[in-house]
């Protein structure tokens, strides 16, 4: 959740030479690599390694037996077909991609207007907002999952109850019985909510950072020139932290593309009309009777491929900002 | 106007404040309401006539053959492992990063960048392969492997910050005074780093004791469930439940608040080092 560092300080332009900074490479040759040798087996046995496994097991297949011990046979590119062939791979790309596209827009829009908001405010009142706001950012995914079914449940649900006191005339009637998962689309409202809660105080924090950063004196002529504020925003404010919004623009996009804990007690494996990619993948590989890795591993290879190419952005974005000089 | 203006900006911000706030204190109040209440056609938002009997069973009964506390030793010991490994691993290479200037250097950041984005989630399979052959399945040494390494790339991408805005001279002088490089690291280095250490250390123990798919996958045995695994079990076998369930939610999700707000402001600073400098 909070893998963000780079996301903030996108917005910092060329960081000047430091005397601090990396020195000559003589002397001491074999340090770093020691140094870093450890992160670096971590990480090839635990990323590379396995996004290898994927590769190889989406053209294998492998079940019960295999998991057994029985050698993998191969079968080609036919997990693919299967899964290309399949009406509910197409329906949990759907879901994926227009659960983001809702989730990434409500999220930096109300994130944004937060930051704004906190930039505004007394230091006092800023800090109570902040601190608040920290709590939704904290919560473990589980117990958000946990409590917002609760909030939206049909006995006892607190929202039900609050939408029944509003006029009927206003949002209909009858929501007293009204069941939030009985359908994907309602579901995915309710994870929406959840989501939404749970990440827009990142974005709050990371666009509050940027608008400290900010030559004050630019806004105050903009202001002394009678813009409004609604035009300062687009003319001044935005175009500066514009890279701080790319950066949270992509990173809101690859976290929302594999949400799976929150679905996943919301909606369960056996709803499979709610799935996203991730917990198809899932469900093929692990849901069943019959293990089916090699199906899953082929909806996961797709999945990683779409975030790799989401990811080629961001790195992008960061190579040229100087970041990883 | 000005005054209007200051008290619409501060009811928005209060405003804020209760929707951020508003799931958690309803959970909270939700553990300590009697049954009667929970279930009431008219929520109110305190409890009445509060009760400990939810905690009560969470603690006491046990919320299946196992005791609520082994799963809570088993995230905290999890938590606190993956912690210090991956602390002492990502001082390790953010100081390389941030003192050294070798080859691949820019090429071992823009992995870490890469690893960050890879959906780990999707990797379950693989890796549930690995440690089923390796004989790991049930085994709580499997899970911390795994959180070591969804914690180091941002606990170093963190740390390399700090790092290098540590004067060099610093340590210069410590050489110079006949200090090996060892208890340089010790005696100057270490010290400076602290704050960057603190949130990092948190960011990684958050990230274990919330994690909850590989977890799931890779525990069998309810002895070795962590608090997420359990309380998804908790949840999926008494769904009607809610007084218990928000109860163990409530010692699940509150140390967590609590630990995040004690340092907020260092992790925001230590997420925002750079930004605010311009």
């Amino acid at each position: 959740m909070l893998d963000t560092a780079p996301a903030v300080r996108a917005a910092r332009g060329r960081p000047g030479r430091r005397s601090s900074g990396p020195a000559r490479p003589r002397r001491h040759r074999p340090w770093p690599y020691l140094l870093i040798a450890p992160t670096l087996v971590v990480i090839a046995l635990l990323m590379f390694w396995p996004m290898i496994q994927i590769a190889i097991m989406s053209f294998q297949k492998v079940g019960n037996r295999q998991l057994a011990g029985a050698p993998a046979e191969s079968v080609g590119t036919e997990n693919y077909r299967t899964v290309l062939s399949d009406e509910l791979f197409w329906q949990s790309l759907r879901s994926t991609v227009l659960f983001a596209v809702v989730a990434v827009t409500l999220t930096l829009v109300l994130g944004t207007l937060v930051g704004l908001l906190l930039n505004r405010l007394g230091r006092r009142m800023a800090a109570l907002v902040s601190a608040g706001v920290m709590v939704a950012w904290a919560t473990p995914p589980i117990t958000a999952a946990i409590i917002f079914t609760w909030l939206f449940g049909t006995t006892g649900g607190v929202v039900n109850w609050f939408l029944d006191l509003l006029p009927d005339a206003l949002v209909g009637g009858g929501w007293l019985d009204h069941n939030w998962f009985a359908t994907p689309l309602r579901t995915y409202t309710v994870l929406t909510v959840c989501v939404v809660w749970q990440s827009f105080p990142f974005v709050a924090v990371s666009v509050l950072a940027g608008l400290k950063s900010l030559p004050g004196e630019l806004l105050e002529a903009a202001r002394v020139d009678g813009a409004s504020a609604w035009r300062a925003f687009w003319t001044i404010t935005f175009p500066i932290l514009r890279p701080i919004f790319l950066v949270l623009l992509v990173l809101s996009i690859i976290w929302d593309f594999k949400v799976f804990t929150q679905l996943f007690i919301m909606s369960g494996m056996a709803n499979r009309d709610a799935f996203n990619l991730l917990l198809y993948s899932y469900s093929e590989a692990f849901g069943g009777m019959n293990a089916k890795l090699g199906l899953g591993s082929a909806i996961a290879a797709i999945l990683t491929l779409l975030l790799l190419a989401v990811t080629a952005v961001y790195v992008r974005i960061m190579v040229r900002q100087g970041e990883t000089s | 106007m000005r005054r209007l203006r200051a008290f619409g900006l501060n009811a928005l911000g209060l405003a804020v404040f209760a929707v951020a706030i508003f799931p958690v204190v309803w959970m909270v109040s939700t553990a300590f309401k009697p049954n009667e209440e929970i279930f009431s056609t008219t929520p109110r938002p305190l409890p009445g006539d509060p009760t400990l009997e939810h905690f009560d069973f969470v603690l006491n009964s046990g919320i299946a053959e196992v005791s609520f506390w082994t799963y809570l030793r088993n995230s905290a010991l999890l938590a606190i492992v993956t912690v210090l490994v991956s602390g002492v691993l990502a001082v390790l290479a953010a100081t390389a990063v941030a003192r050294f200037r070798f080859r691949f250097r820019t090429t071992f950041l823009v992995m870490l960048l890469v690893v960050q984005m890879v959906p780990c989630e999707a990797l379950v399979l693989p890796l549930f392969l690995d440690l089923k052959r390796l004989g790991m399945i049930d085994n709580l040494a499997g899970l911390v492997v795994v959180y070591v390494g969804f914690a180091l790339p941002f606990s170093i991408w963190m740390l390399r910050g700090f790092v290098a805005a540590i004067p060099r001279e610093l340590e210069e002088a410590a050489a110079i005074d006949g200090a090996s490089p060892v208890r340089t690291f010790w005696t100057v280095l270490l010290p400076l780093i602290a704050p960057g250490l603190v949130a990092t250390s948190i960011f990684s123990f958050i990230t274990a004791w919330n994690e909850f798919i590989f977890a799931f996958t890779f525990l069998d045995d309810q002895d070795k469930y962590t608090l997420p695994v359990m309380m998804q079990y908790f949840f999926g076998n008494a769904s009607n439940e809610w007084g218990p369930i928000m109860a163990a939610s409530t010692l699940l999700t509150l140390p967590v608040i609590a630990f995040f707000l004690l340092v907020q402001r260092r992790m925001v600073s230590g997420l925002t080092t750079g930004a605010v400098k311009g």
